[in-house]
């Protein structure tokens, strides 16, 4: 799981912090030092926090458990992790033999890069103009969009949906993306960072005559990968798990997204708990899959744009 | 408003001290009007999106609120304060702002305290780093379609593991969800599960911010792990605290989704949020107008909750 990428990340290591040796173990070195030393203390804090760490993952493990179970062995209830007719994949086989798991998982998929890739790139460029583009009311549109950021999105559904029915929009996907695209606070962040970036950089490549846009695209962006990144893991985290909007904005089960679909299926399940479980566990695999393999980099991410206001 | 989120991010150590320092330079005449053009082209794509699909339904749904609009296209009159008169004397609507207060209220503080607890842990550097980072965090990534499915089984009344387990302790099963006593409580469980990751994640970078040395010299002056953890740790911890406990209050008021899943989609008089009371005002009952002005009144909460925080910061920062 060490998929380290020691590339410098100014937003999430500031001077002054020790940079973890390798991998996942983020310890300082003088923490190191005094964890070597066996102590009673120590074991306390290892009891509490193994039985947290199981206490938090076993109602995800129960729902793998259950998936695996035949529907007559889940519906008997009990605690056994394993169902007294055996472990069976039946429950998988069938929702992602019959079910609409594949189609809602790929218009998940392709909504939620899009909205990530628009957010990030127009967030970008407006960030980089209110960060280093001298132009007339650079201060108060600045002040209006940080005043924005306090907006709930839920309160525009009425208006929000009302403006779709108007550009006829309800019902696809673009009026699924589109509202999602204008996050105030990922500009907020990402000015925060090119105010950073030292300006000595964008001048030697303005003495050799490139343009603003040249020195955005080759200078600037290349250096902000680490934000980039992170703000990209926020945006998608949020996009691809949404439940609310596209809840509204679509009633075609053929264009739903994940969250949305797999709600639909309960009724029409009625009380197959097993089959329940198995679309449940599926349609998690996806982000714990990508967390596992880039678990440092979501870690840093989450934590630098979280602060950053949500 | 705006000074609230910059008096936070103020804290947020070396990096948010550089930014700013780097300005604009300042350039004149023929270069500055070419510097603004090129501005307005970066600007164009956010603003246009920014304008289309934030400040115009803000305004355009507070006109809205004025008016008796339908779903079904029906109505559009203005019939002036009518829609507020209404929902500031409904029953229903004090009664989902309540639920969301209580539910706020008592989500924050576990989501809050047990974060710092599981950082402060995770943060000894204890084997394992990986799966307890996992384990506190992975429940984020799920869709709350997901997690209500799994609560909702785990709830189950007749064979939900809750209630074996706690037949298994001989203790009487509940009705979680089904009875008007326990199911906001139940809804704050599964939320504490699901969400708690992401405090977790901000209190574990916080902590790591926190320099080495300072360590080193408290254990020079022979200072104990939990000496160490009460006088350098958690002082330090008190900027993150706010921000984390902000964010929290925030997101709370927020509650829908999960609440309104787990309860199958049924409107409970004891979780019905304010949120699902506008998504069933609007979307349910019709009445766009109507939904609008439960909107606006809630958005007004919002803004009172961002006031008092931004005067308490203030005041922290004076006080300092």
């Amino acid at each position: 799981m060490s998929t380290t990428i020691e590339t410098p990340d100014p937003v999430a290591d500031p001077p002054g912090t020790a940079r973890p040796v390798k991998g996942h173990r983020v310890v300082r070195s003088s923490r190191m030092a005094g964890a070597k030393r066996f102590s009673g203390l120590r074991i306390v804090a290892f009891a509490a926090l193994a039985l947290m760490a199981v206490g938090w993952l076993l109602p995800f493990l129960w729902a793998v458990a259950t998936a695996f179970k035949t529907e007559t062995d889940a519906a008997l209830g009990g605690l056994d992790w394993i169902g007294e007719s055996g472990a069976t994949a039946e429950a998988f086989v069938s929702i992602l033999s019959q079910g609409n798991i594949w189609v809602w998982a790929f218009n998940s998929l392709w909504t939620s890069v899009a909205i990530t890739a628009i957010t990030v790139f127009i967030s970008a460029f407006a960030a980089y103009a209110f960060s280093r583009l001298d132009f007339r009311g650079r201060r108060w549109m600045f002040v209006v969009i940080l005043a924005s950021i306090v907006i709930p999105p839920q309160v525009l559904i009425i208006p929000l949906f009302y403006q779709m029915l108007a550009f006829n929009l309800v019902d696809t996907h673009w009026g699924l993306i589109l509202p999602q695209v204008v996050m105030p606070a990922m500009v907020f962040i990402l000015k925060k960072f090119f105010d950073a970036v030292p300006i000595e950089l964008e001048d030697a490549a303005r003495v050799d005559g490139a343009t603003r846009f040249r020195i955005f695209w080759s200078v600037v962006l290349p250096l902000s990968r680490p934000i980039l990144g992170a703000v990209s893991i926020f945006v998608f985290i949020n996009a691809w798990n949404n439940f609310l909007w596209p809840f509204i904005v679509i009633n075609d089960t053929l264009l739903m997204t994940l969250p949305v679909g797999l709600q639909t299926v309960i009724s029409a399940y009625g009380v197959q708990y097993a089959q329940i479980m198995a679309q449940a566990v599926l349609a998690s695999l996806p982000l714990i899959i990508v967390f596992l393999l880039f678990q440092r980099q979501i870690v840093k991410g989450v934590a630098t744009t979280g602060f950053g206001g949500q | 408003m705006s000074h609230a989120a910059t008096e936070t991010k103020g804290a947020r150590g070396p990096a948010a001290a550089v930014a700013g320092a780097a300005g604009a330079v300042p350039p004149t005449g023929v270069k500055r009007f070419r510097e603004a053009r090129v501005a307005w082209i970066f600007l164009a794509p956010f603003m246009i999106a920014f304008l289309l699909f934030l400040v115009w339904p803000i305004l355009h749904g507070f006109y809205l609120s004025f008016t008796d609009q339908s779903l079904t296209g029906a109505g559009g009159g203005f019939v002036g304060g009518a829609n507020y008169a209404e929902a500031f004397g409904d029953a229903t609507m004090w009664r989902s702002l309540a639920n969301t207060v209580l539910f706020t209220l008592m989500s924050t503080v576990p989501l809050v305290a047990i974060a710092l607890v599981m950082a402060l842990l995770v943060d000894t550097g204890l084997p394992g780093q990986w799966l307890w980072r996992l384990s506190f965090f992975m429940p984020y990534l799920l869709a709350s379609t997901v997690i209500s499915q799994i609560w909702v089984w785990i709830f189950n009344p007749s064979v939900g593991a809750a209630n074996e387990l706690l037949r298994a302790v001989g203790l009487e099963p509940i009705a979680w969800l089904q009875n008007e006593s326990t199911n906001l409580t139940a809804i704050v469980i599964a939320t504490v599960w699901w969400t708690i990751g992401f405090n977790f994640l901000l209190y574990l970078a916080a902590l790591q911010n926190i320099p080495g040395h300072q360590y080193e010299a408290a254990e020079l002056d022979g200072a104990g792990k939990l000496r160490q953890v009460w006088s350098i740790t958690l002082p330090q911890l008190g900027p993150t605290t706010v921000v984390v406990l902000i964010l929290q209050i925030l997101a709370s008021l927020k509650l829908f989704d999960q609440a309104y899943q787990m309860m199958g989609g049924i409107s409970s008089d004891t979780t019905r949020s304010i949120i699902q009371y506008i998504y069933e005002a609007g979307f349910v009952g019709y009445r766009f107008g109507y939904s609008a002005a439960i909107s606006y009144v809630f958005f007004a909460a919002i803004i009172i909750v961002g006031i008092l925080q931004a005067v308490l910061l203030r005041q922290r920062k004076a006080e300092k």
